[in-house]
């Protein structure tokens, strides 16, 4: 029996249409867009100027506070400017704007690591913080802190390549064709916290990754594979530590307070490439797919391509797109242009050419229960939203409003076409308001 | 063709199940014909009319209501289907028709719009009808013995009065009423008049006397399970239900029978299947956790007991059901999902 958790939803995986497309090399774009903020937390400052030259590589944006991560040239040539421009999360951020000389000429200061074997916890964490390596499964928390934080404090390591999304199939790719690296990737981290397992973690609908990594572990001592039940939201955080190991990161806390560190296969990689070869983390494997695009496929591009580059090398569209999505369909963000760039914690950009998803004028609530029994934090969406509609904020403190991972379960399961998740979006900034109010008194 | 003019910007999830109210509420319909199909070999084709009659009734004043209050149609959602059915399914073959009537109207006006309508009405519209109909007890008291379809002569339309019916057609008692004075249904009572002996085997399939939806069990059953395998319904509220009548009327057997004998004739009298299986499992007026759907089922299955064996009606169903439609606000405070991550981890060593 697979391994699961409580609730989650079943949705069409949809995978088939790039699932079995090999990565592709997407060449180098014009010009590339790179944000100082792909990442949680404080957004890198930029220090190179408009006119300068630099090269592939180099850093251009550096951490600014103990949560942040650096910011490197994807391609080399001249930086053109340096101003807001449309981010995947809707808002205008600080960019850096590269011009690509297309001579792809490489910054001197990348070299392997010498003492590969006996790295310990606090290198690895410099060396993720050098390559500027965040968590590519989507949260984009940076790597190093990650690392640093759970040392003396973790006993287990899970690599998620549950991939629970629809559509996505990045990770499936990567687990088949850089299986080698991922498990060189995990034995590092091994070895640098001193941890005897590492669980690699894979839905049960990826057959063929499961037998890549099974045949690769098989003479590795540690090393084990847990599949998992296909459902949705497998790959979040909570719920994969829970299927894996029987823990719940308790609310607000994060995984080291069980005893676990959570990395993406991605994220791994990206790791043991830095490693390895000393390279930052300058490409991004992404999905290309939806009803609107005409060869959906798997794409490596470089970090700050811009959308539009990776549709056409998809065939383009082949109908007027109705909304385009970065990330998957469950949580993904819409986006009102393709100018917008392929960020660190881009795993799939989507496009639909009709409405995929049932919309209703006349939204009703029959209490049918659904959303509860689909909800993976326990939370009861129906009572949230009754309350949050009526302005009841501390109700819905009470019923832990504040736990609720935006998964989409609870919507994608409503009968009553309720837009639940909307509802506990804005209840939770209006919580964080108000707290921010009492603490300024 | 990289045009961008029209994207549209929404917030997530961008898909939904393609099942909404209106296929869950077909789905109930579908699971209601195998009763109604079961009632009109039993009971002949008057059981269909006077479903037909309640079901319109209920779509015309659900309409009504909401045009007249200037309030977006609601019929589409077919819940009035749902409800004209089950009223129907509660009456016995011999009602008058204008009793559906006067039912679909308290249901669909009193008890659902004027709370606000569908998902806003605390009690089951289809069972507060049936306790409304109950002012006229004399018209939905005049039992028939069950006949196969082929000589059922009932009228369609036209009213049935005890005097046209042939004695041999009237039952005195429904198997729950022998029961209600400690006899099982098989028991014959030759003192009374009309009496009819009722095996189990009529018992479970359904050739009793009794409202027109509610005597098949083995049929509700199968609907029940439908309804499960069709994710309408969890199967918590039903199991709790039954098993509780299960436990009770094996425990305390009235009139001195067996109390196996007891129990099954128990599970298969009266409203207790359709009660169980339609009736508690109404989304609107039951909680929506597990926990809350086991303490309720639990809760209809002890009043059922207690108002059979207590209670002025030999049958409970209805009323235990009401009841506790009334607790359920209370039931869902007790009965929220633990928390997540509150529970104590195991430490390492033991993640098998
Ligand atoms: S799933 Fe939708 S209709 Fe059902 S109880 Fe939850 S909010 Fe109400
Ligand atoms: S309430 Fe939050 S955590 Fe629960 S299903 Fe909805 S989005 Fe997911």
């Amino acid at each position: 029996m697979p391994l699961s958790f409580r609730g989650g939803v079943h949705p069409d995986d949809k995978k088939a249409d790039t699932r079995k497309k090999a990565i592709e090399v997407l060449p180098a774009p014009g010009q590339v867009v790179l944000p100082v903020s792909m990442h949680i937390g404080a957004p890198a400052a930029p220090v190179v100027s408009v006119g300068e030259h630099v090269k592939m590589g180099q850093v251009v944006a550096e951490t600014a506070g103990a949560v942040s991560a650096r910011v490197h040239a994807t391609v080399s040539g001249t930086v053109t400017a340096i101003e807001p421009r449309p981010h995947p999360n809707g808002t205008n951020v600080m960019s850096i704007v590269i011009e690509n000389d297309y001579n792809d000429e490489l910054f001197e200061g990348i070299k392997p690591v010498d003492r590969f074997h006996s790295i310990d916890a606090q290198e690895l964490a410099d060396i993720a913080e050098a390559a500027g390596i965040v968590g590519l499964g989507g949260a984009m928390f940076p790597t190093h802190v990650k690392i640093s934080s759970s040392v003396g404090k973790v006993d287990t390591l899970i690599i998620n390549g549950a991939e629970c999304e629809p559509y996505i199939t990045s990770d499936n790719r990567q687990m088949l064709e850089c299986g080698e690296e991922i498990i060189n990737g995990v034995t590092l981290l091994m070895k640098a916290l001193k941890l005897d397992t590492a669980y690699i973690a894979i839905e049960s609908n990826k057959r063929s990754a499961i037998e890549k990594i099974r045949r690769l572990i098989a003479k590795k001592d540690g090393l084990k594979l847990k599949v998992l039940r296909t459902k949705y939201p497998q790959g979040a955080e909570k719920q994969l530590i829970k299927s894996v190991c029987g823990r719940e990161v308790p609310p607000g806390g994060l995984p080291s307070a069980v005893g676990v560190l959570n990395i993406n296969v991605g994220t791994v990689i990206a790791l043991s490439r830095a490693v390895e070869t000393g390279m930052p983390l300058l490409t991004k494997v992404v999905t290309v797919s939806g009803s609107a695009v005409a060869n959906p496929k798997n794409l490596l591009a470089r970090i700050g391509t811009p959308l539009r580059e990776l549709f056409s090398a998809a065939g383009g569209f082949k109908d007027n797109p109705y909304k385009v999505l970065m990330g998957g369909p469950m949580m993904g963000i819409s986006q009102y242009s393709l100018d917008v760039p392929v960020i660190k914690g881009t795993n799939a950009i989507l496009a639909f050419c009709e409405k995929e998803d049932a919309y209703s004028e006349q939204q009703v609530c029959i209490r049918c229960g659904k959303c509860v029994g689909a909800c993976p934090m326990n939370l009861m969406p129906v009572y949230l939203h009754m309350y949050g509609n009526r302005g009841m904020l501390d109700e819905c403190e009470k019923l832990n409003v504040t736990d609720c991972i935006e998964c989409g379960c609870c919507s994608y399961i409503c009968p009553g076409r309720l837009h639940l998740v909307q509802s506990f979006k804005n209840t939770k900034q209006r919580l964080a308001a108000l707290k921010k109010k009492k603490g300024a008194r | 063709m990289l045009s961008e003019e029209k994207l549209i910007m929404t917030s997530s999830p961008h898909i939904k199940t393609e099942d909404d109210t209106r296929s869950i509420m077909l789905d109930v319909i579908i699971a209601l014909t195998f009763p109604l199909i079961m009632a009109i070999c039993f009971f002949g084709w008057r059981s269909l009319t006077l479903t037909l009659t309640a079901v319109a009734s209920c779509i015309a004043f659900e309409w009504l209501y909401r045009y007249f209050m200037k309030k977006p149609s609601s019929i589409g959602d077919l819940s009035a289907v749902v409800t004209g059915m089950l009223i129907a399914f509660n009456l016995p073959v011999t009602t008058p028709m204008w009793i559906p009537v006067v039912g679909s109207f308290f249901a669909i006006v009193i008890v659902k719009q004027l709370y606000g309508g569908l998902g806003k009405n605390f009690m089951n519209p289809a069972l507060g009808a049936r306790a409304f109909l109950l002012s006229w007890p004399a018209l939905i008291s005049l039992w028939v013995k069950a006949k196969p379809l082929a000589d059922s002569s009932f009228p369609l339309l036209k009213s049935i009065s005890r005097e046209a019916l042939s004695p041999d057609v009237i039952a005195a008692a429904t198997p729950l009423a022998k029961m209600k004075q400690g006899f099982l249904p098989s028991t014959p009572m030759p003192s009374v008049d009309g009496d009819i002996v009722s095996t189990l085997r009529d018992m479970a399939v359904g050739n009793i006397a009794g409202c027109i939806g509610e005597v098949s069990a083995i049929v509700l059953i199968a609907a029940g399970i439908y309804l499960i395998v069709r994710k309408v319904i969890t199967p918590h509220i039903p199991l709790a239900y039954i098993s509780t009548v299960a436990v009770l009327t094996y425990l305390f057997p009235r009139g001195g029978n067996d109390p196996l004998q007891w129990m099954l004739f128990s599970l298969t009298s009266g409203g207790l299947m359709l009660g169980a299986v339609f009736m508690a499992t109404d989304y609107v007026t039951s909680p929506v956790s597990k926990t809350g759907r086991i303490i309720y089922g639990i809760g209809c299955g002890l009043l059922t007991v207690l108002i059979r064996y207590f209670g002025a009606y030999p049958e409970g169903v209805s009323f235990a059901i009401l009841i506790m439609n009334v607790c359920v606000w209370a039931i869902e405070k007790i009965s929220r999902p633990g928390r997540f991550g509150v529970k104590r981890f195991k430490k390492a060593g033991d993640t098998k």
